[in-house]
């Protein structure tokens, strides 16, 4: 048939040229096929049973452990729908660390480097933690929304100095503390599971039902899809990024608090170290662009849960901790050739090869 | 006798004035800074203002600094590595270790320098057939450098060798016992070769196209897919050799070295005035930008009493006064040609 | 295939996902002639270049150069051919000086380093010739579009090709620099070299070219010899004339009429200008009106447009809504006020091209709900449907994404969005650009229902068969200024055409 008639036909519906395989899926898939690894390999890896009234076993080791990721990667898919990115997320979950580290030890900082015994409440604990975490969000909401920087040097901005504050505010030392309820954060179970696990569920369905009850997920993706559209559709561009930074720095808040709480000390010039980095592989892995527009928070509990089971399954097979980075690496390299136009469009020719009728 | 009309004319001509002063701002502003900083150091401490400080500043320093380098040419073409860091830490990691296995530094070196430039050449192939952000690229080869280095040993590994003790020692004497030490005598060689190659080479020019407006360099028929891949390239090298006068004066190879230094690299560069943004530029803003972030460390150290933390929010106060500044230049700028 | 044609395309095909940009397009060009590629938005001019000169990869056709078949690679490969081009948007880096972008990628060098003086010497030669006498060290970007375009053709022409193409290139020129251009280009001409000349300057086309080629939404219409077609005659190829269904507007407004309805317009401007942009106008929409926007490209249609709908801010005038001054600083203030426009670049301003269509549809509207009336998935796709059967969208569900719909249902569903959100005011930028013939009418079907539902509608377009047959009213524009307003039987083709063409016939007495 001449050009001019088939141009004519697909003239009305234009036919997507790969079917895309729906990355969520993808991201399912591989964090099946690691878990099957296991069950084929190591003995007892699913074994789940139940030791001082709650469940044990290497399962549940992964889950809690994928907590404080899984939060950061939450707010941090939000963020790179956006187009924007927030690297920050580790100094200031330090930040929020050392602040509720602080307010346990009743505020007392002449003593630094003693344990203390307290019995704070709890509520100031989270209050004053959240909100500095709060701060921070909203810092380089403002830098990125208002005054239009880049997010990658808006929020290296507060990644090299939201670490100084950290250690400023922890006098340079490593904050012990003995806090029974506090410690329940970290180390606490609840119905049987691992407390961060709770926490880090509960935030993904507020979080999950701010972007499907409120127009919040519609906005972010319009923003992030074609910000000049958005505009040209009255969306406030500025707001959604602004609150988008601010949810990423409050999950960062509460994943520092997490890890706080279960080291029962809080060391500025450690935690939550390179955190952004996994927590960024979590979105990516889990199908989220980093290009913007649709995001998928499905997918980035999937991300973290691979990331964190590899490392797992890593250890457990003898293999050395010192793998562990390469391994990373090469799984970021699949993830983004798979990802990748290049990919698709090859796949797409041969299809196309295939099915053409010449 | 030019037909343009008056104001036309007019507007040409202050533009032009007011530009040529522009052209330099983002490189004249950070020498500024550092004569201010060094001033003040001077004034609150009294052994502060001597050609000691100024010398360590380029031999504590000349690790970052060629790496820095390298980072230059990557944020100048619109793009960045943050690989960097690891590259430094694994290459000197390989020298320790095949020194340990009885390699000569002849062949101890290149192999580390091949490894650096072979790591960068892959990610450079990435990103341009495959279109990936730099970003995730660069942050994956940081993974597999660190690993790398960690697989090659878990601790740290001394380094024997007569030679490189000898290269830490050994440098350009200034009168009485001090002297520019090898490293610091690689690190200003590695920038004026930057700067030769920035301003007198068809690839340092194609950089500087790349990073104003990708799509007309394409158009113009530059060759953007082997400049990128250059690019990548000559990082990963510098890294590595950053990595070599790291041995120098660490007589080590560890695994946990230069944590960060990605981070203080691109600090270094923007404070250096280079826009993040890409296509303007220069190493040898870079090059004050790495003494400035040295000062304050000296400064810091000076003091005694107070704690380190103190340069990270230093540094990060100056990165974030040195972007705003940016910001209003590029917004005015915006604003004439309106 | 005659002996002096150096380049003949035939059977040109390029689409994008959603469009067809060239179908079946053929063109020649023989050696020492001026060739000018005209067409209004949205024909397919610039594509049919990036296709021969390695940007785009065509679908089907063949190139055929200097009589043999060939495949363009890349820009570069292009260049290498001896094809130059200098493209519609100013192609050059606007961080390096003048000199430099003169000689990118081809420097002179001295002794293994880039001989900068030869640089900066050879570049004021070259100006020179263009009676262009400016610092050529100065940074690209320093300079006004106007000398950056020089600058763009002067690298262009120095490159020695066999075939130059000069897209746009006098958009940003003055009288002067017009004429400075049409001197190089005759010479090159008397040179033996082959010059395309795009340009949408129905008098710069007469002035330079022997031939002029016609495209029309990615369609081939014809090449003509200069001297044998007229103007009228070109205009109206390039505008077309091929709809079998009319569709009449009943009373055309009566200037009279006009003048007693001071008060019931819906918005009214007074003096609304601002500098650069648009000349201070005032116009009056009333309820229930189609208010046609003339003029060819560049007179001001979209900087009207985005001043009423508050994407630019005017510096002087007012903007009044139902008698009331109002400021509309931004989109959603010109929403609150009943506003609505559907943009001239739906690909860049309008359609989010990965979100759904129901998505895209009730985008508006829920933004003009706010925060705290989410709309339910439920009553998304209702709202969604009833626009999709509404204006006919062709899909296969609400489901599917943006990006696969041809450009016809994309700009469907681009009005839609502004329908649901329930607007008293449409302003419609384009709405028939690149979309075929059949969607077309049902469009220009649509702006007139809508004014019968008793919405004020601006209805600006290229197509002057359209606005003649669709509107109450229209509005003139040429060179950024609103200079006519047609009442009652003045609507006509004819009397629009006259009504540009006049204006063009004054501008180049006048200077």
């Amino acid at each position: 048939m001449s050009n001019k008639e088939m141009g004519a036909q697909t003239g009305e519906v234009r036919q997507a040229g790969a079917r895309n395989i729906n990355p969520v899926v993808w991201s399912a898939l591989s964090l099946a096929v690691i878990l099957l690894f296991n069950l084929i390999f190591t003995r007892g890896f699913f074994s789940i049973t139940i030791k001082e009234g709650h469940l044990f076993g290497s399962l549940i080791d992964i889950l809690k452990r994928a907590s404080p990721t899984l939060l950061i990667a939450l707010g941090m898919t939000l963020v790179i729908a956006t187009k924007g990115i927030d690297i920050s997320v580790g100094s200031v979950a330090a930040i929020a660390g050392s602040v509720a580290a602080l307010v346990v030890r009743g505020g007392d900082i002449t003593y630094l480097q003693e344990t203390i015994h307290a019995t704070v409440p709890l509520f100031p604990v989270f209050a004053f933690a959240l909100l500095a975490a709060a701060l921070c969000g909203l810092f380089n909401g403002f830098l990125v929304s208002f005054i239009g920087i880049q997010p990658i040097v808006a929020t290296l901005i507060l990644m090299i100095t939201g670490r100084g504050v950290a250690v400023l505010l922890t006098g340079g030392y490593v904050l012990n503390f003995d806090h029974a309820r506090f410690e329940f954060v970290g180390t606490g179970y609840l119905l049987g599971l691992p407390f961060p696990l709770i926490l880090a569920v509960g935030v993904f369905v507020i979080v999950f039902g701010l972007t499907k009850l409120t127009p919040l997920g519609l906005l972010i993706q319009a923003t992030g899809g074609n910000t000049t559209a958005s505009r040209y559709s009255g969306v406030n561009t500025r707001v959604v990024q602004m609150l988008v930074y601010l949810i990423s720095g409050l999950c960062s808040g509460i994943a520092g608090i997490i890890i706080t709480s279960d080291v029962r000390s809080a060391d500025a010039n450690y935690m939550g170290l390179w955190l952004e980095l996994n927590a960024i592989l979590a979105v990516v892995i889990g199908g989220t662009a980093m290009t913007g527009g649709r995001f998928k928070l499905f997918g980035t509990i999937f991300g973290a849960l691979i990331i964190q089971s590899l490392i797992t399954t890593i250890l457990t097979r003898g293999v050395q901790v010192q793998f562990t980075l390469i391994v990373k690496s090469l799984v970021v390299i699949f993830v983004i050739l798979i990802q990748s136009e290049r990919t698709r469009e090859f796949f797409a020719k041969s299809r196309r090869k295939i099915t053409s009728t010449g | 006798m030019s037909d343009l009309p008056i104001e036309r004319q007019k507007r040409g001509a202050f533009t032009a004035r007011l530009g040529a002063l522009r052209k330099h701002v983002p490189i004249l502003s950070p020498a500024l800074v550092f004569i201010l900083i060094f001033c003040i150091g001077g004034l609150l401490f009294k052994n502060f203002f001597s050609a000691r400080v100024i010398l360590n500043l380029f031999t504590d320093n000349a690790f970052l600094g060629v790496a820095a380098v390298g980072m230059t040419f990557a944020i100048i073409s619109g793009g960045i590595d943050l690989s960097v860091g690891a590259v430094v830490s694994t290459s000197a990691m390989i020298v320790a270790v095949l020194n340990r296995a009885g390699a000569p530094p002849i062949v101890a070196i290149p192999t580390a320098l091949a490894f650096g430039a072979g790591l960068g050449f892959l990610m450079g192939c990435v990103i341009h057939f495959f279109k990936a952000h730099p970003f995730i690229v660069t942050l994956s080869g940081m993974f597999f450098a660190r690993g790398f280095g960690y697989v090659l040993s878990w601790q740290s590994v001394p380094i024997g060798h007569k030679f490189y003790s000898v290269m830490s020692q050994i440098g350009i004497p200034f009168g009485g016992y001090l002297k520019l030490t090898m490293p610091a005598c690689i690190f200003i060689a590695v920038a004026l070769i930057g700067y030769v190659i920035q301003r007198a080479t068809k690839y340092g020019r194609n950089v500087y196209a790349i990073g104003g407006n990708e799509q007309s360099a394409f158009l113009m028929g530059l060759p953007v897919g082997k400049t990128r891949i250059l690019i990548h390239t000559i990082s990963g090298f510098l890294a590595a050799l950053g990595g070599i006068v790291l041995t120098f004066y660490m007589l080590a190879g560890f695994g946990n070295a230069a944590y960060g230094l990605e981070l203080e690299a691109i600090a270094s560069v923007v404070i250096g005035g280079t826009l993040l943004t890409g296509g303007v530029g220069s190493v040898l803003g870079t090059l004050v930008g790495v003494l400035i972030l040295g000062v304050i460390q000296t400064l810091i150290s000076f003091q005694g009493a107070i704690n380190v933390y103190w340069t990270k929010i230093f540094i990060g106060l100056m990165l974030f006064i040195f972007i705003l500044l940016q910001k209003a230049f590029m917004l005015s700028a915006g604003q004439r040609n309106k | 295939m005659d002996d002096q044609d150096i380049l003949k395309l035939s059977g040109i095909t390029k689409s994008f996902p959603g469009v067809l940009a060239l179908s079946d397009v053929d063109f020649t060009l023989k050696t020492g002639e001026i060739h000018a590629l005209m067409g209004e938005n949205g024909a397919g001019k610039s594509t049919l270049i990036k296709v021969f000169t390695g940007v785009y990869k065509r679908d089907a056709g063949e190139i055929v150069y200097e009589g043999n078949r060939i495949e363009v690679h890349s820009p570069l490969h292009a260049q290498e051919m001896g094809i130059s081009t200098v493209y519609q948007e100013v192609n050059l880096v606007h961080n390096l000086s003048v000199a430099e972008n003169l000689f990118l990628g081809r420097q002179p060098m001295k002794s293994g380093r880039i001989a900068w003086k030869t640089i900066n010497k050879a570049a004021v030669e070259i100006l020179d010739q263009f009676d262009l006498h400016i610092d050529v060290r100065e940074n690209l970007g320093n300079y006004p579009v106007a000398i950056q375009q020089m600058v763009a053709i002067a690298r262009a022409l120095e490159l020695n090709s066999k075939i130059l193409i000069l897209d746009e290139p006098t958009s940003s020129l003055n009288i002067e620099e017009v004429e400075k251009l049409f001197e190089q280009m005759r010479r090159l001409k008397k040179e033996g070299q082959a010059i395309i000349f795009i340009t949408h300057f129905i008098d710069q086309a007469f002035q330079i070219s022997d031939r002029i080629t016609v495209l029309r939404n990615g369609t081939y219409i014809g090449t003509y010899q200069t001297e044998a077609i007229t103007k009228i005659d070109l205009i109206s190829k390039l505008l077309g004339r091929e709809y079998e269904k009319l569709v009449q507007v009943e009373a055309k407004k009566l200037e009279e009429e006009e003048k007693a309805a001071q008060e019931d317009a819906y918005i009214r401007t007074e003096q609304l200008g601002k500098r650069g942009s648009i000349e201070p106008f005032d116009i009056k929409v009333h309820k229930g009106e189609v208010v046609g926007c003339a003029g060819l490209l560049g007179s001001g249609r979209t900087e009207l447009a985005n001043l009423l709908f508050g994407i630019d801010s005017p510096d002087r005038g007012t903007v009044y809504i139902e008698g009331k001054a109002v400021k509309i600083a931004n989109p959603r203030k010109a929403m609150k006020h009943g506003i609505a426009l559907s943009p001239e670049d739906r690909k860049e301003q309008g359609i989010v091209q990965d979100m759904t269509v129901r998505e895209n549809i009730i985008l508006a509207l829920q933004v003009r709900k706010g925060w705290f009336r989410n709309l339910s998935s439920k009553e998304q796709k209702e709202i969604a449907d009833r626009y999709i059967k509404m204006l006919d969208i062709k899909t296969p569900s609400t489901e599917q994404v943006m990006k696969n719909l041809s450009g016809g249902n994309q700009q469907k569903v681009i009005i839609a969005r502004w329908l649901a959100s329930n607007p008293q005011f449409l302003i419609l930028d384009e709405p028939t650009r690149g979309i075929d013939v059949g969607a077309k009418t049902e469009m220009q079907k649509l702006v007139v229902d809508l004014s019968k539902q008793n919405l004020a509608v601006l209805f600006i377009s290229s197509e002057i068969e359209e606005i003649s047959r669709c509107s109450n009213k229209v509005l003139v524009l040429h060179d950024r200024e609103v200079v006519q307003t047609l009442y009652s039987e003045d609507i006509n083709e004819q009397s629009i055409m006259h009504a540009i063409a006049e204006r063009h016939a004054e501008d180049t007495d006048v200077e």
